[in-house]
């Protein structure tokens, strides 16, 4: 009873760990694509907004993309119930 | 890949995977992992400065990943945690001002390496005498601790006897801290613990969990697992100050950071889940061998005549 228990808990883990996986490198190719001259410029001609904006991204790649994996893990597990 | 704000060329694959492995550490130990970050990112021709900047960007993303599933398992002392930052603050600015000044004089690369290769021998080498001691301690008076349970978070030390005089230094005002199940420490004694770990932050790079995590144990005696924890939520507090100060000097490259993230915000969720099996002295030996490994990257780099 408990060991299936466990194995659900694990599963459920490495689902959220593979959606997380993929919304995270898709992140990164978004900022590569859509933001790396802005960034550069920053760099060079304001580091302070640089500093708050480099802040930003790295928190938002933590927190946001972890509520979109919950938010998106909820919405299948609706649907499939 | 060529990074152009540090102006290097390293391989996504190579900081992917070390940002994987110091994610699954970071979670497990409660460390922000610079001591293998910023020796890993000098071995691909990093810039100290740049190194030790770049390292504090990635380490915040992952710990707030790692706080945030630790806090889910009950192992952070918010109370604790907020009580730090003043503390960390301030000690991280003096360690980045410190910096800056070894930057103008030039000495930068030798004077981090050496004072590095010092703390983490010595952080090394007080851990595997106090863990080995209480886990023969342990076994002598067979309570030993089981993993996956609420008893593996139980925890005791053989510097125990310190702590207690620690705890009972009657320096106005005392802060109750019940979470931590202390019943009294001197708030000066948590200021000073924050104040050393922002310092190191700010001067060696990373969250200087290397040193806070084994302070919070031993120090202000709190159990190993809320130590990993409520280290994590310091973290995220010195690191990010420590990247608007870097980063605000032109010493962070945030992509290097974000490529990094990748790999150790899912090793980060690995580490925490993976503290529920082990009890708190075999968390604590196992720290060992990782401050040595960043000292012997170091010292090979030094020894080598690699750019350093």
């Amino acid at each position: 009873m408990l060991k299936a228990e466990a194995s659900q808990t694990l599963r459920a883990f490495l689902i959220e760990l593979a959606v997380y996986a993929v919304l995270v490198v898709g992140y990164l190719f978004a900022i590569q694509h859509f933001f790396l001259d802005r960034l550069l410029q920053l760099e060079e001609k304001h580091l302070t907004l640089y500093a708050l904006v480099a802040i930003g991204l790295i928190i938002g790649q933590a927190v946001v993309l972890e509520l979109i994996t919950t938010g998106l893990l909820r919405l299948l597990r609706g649907r499939s119930e | 890949m060529h990074f152009p704000i540090s102006g290097t060329d390293i391989s996504p694959t190579y900081l992917v995977l070390t940002g994987f492995l110091i994610g699954i550490m970071g979670g497990f130990f409660g460390v922000g992992g610079s001591f293998i970050a910023g020796p890993a990112l000098r071995a691909v021709g990093m810039d100290w400065n740049f190194a030790v900047g770049t390292d504090l960007a990635h380490i915040v993303g992952k710990s707030v990943v790692a706080a945030k599933r630790h806090r889910a398992l009950g192992n952070v002392d918010l109370r604790l945690g907020l009580l730090m930052a003043f503390g960390t603050i301030g000690g991280a600015e003096c360690g980045a001002q410190l910096i800056q000044m070894l930057k103008r004089t030039g000495n930068v690369n030798s004077v981090v390496s050496y004072v590095s290769i010092v703390i983490y021998v010595s952080i090394s080498t007080f851990m595997i005498w106090e863990s080995w001691r209480t886990l023969r301690l342990q076994k002598r008076t067979k309570s030993k601790g089981r993993g996956g349970s609420a008893a593996a978070k139980r925890d005791e030390t053989s510097f125990m006897h310190v702590t207690r005089a620690i705890q009972n230094l009657q320096l106005k005002p005392m802060i109750a801290l019940p979470t931590s199940g202390v019943a009294a420490i001197s708030l000066w004694v948590i200021l000073a613990v924050s104040f050393v770990g922002g310092l190191f932050s700010g001067f060696l790079g990373g969250g200087a969990g290397y040193i806070r995590m084994p302070m919070l144990v031993y120090v202000l005696g709190v159990p190993t697992h809320l130590a990993v924890g409520t280290d994590l939520f310091e973290i995220i507090i010195s690191a990010s100050y420590g990247t608007f100060s870097h980063a605000v000097k032109g010493n962070v490259d945030i992509l290097v950071a974000l490529v990094m993230n990748t790999g150790a915000a899912v090793g980060a969720q690995i580490g925490a889940i993976a503290t529920q099996y082990f009890a708190g002295p075999k968390i604590r030996l196992a720290f060992v061998p990782l401050p040595l490994i960043g000292a012997a990257i170091v010292i090979y780099t030094l020894m080598t005549g690699h750019k350093l």
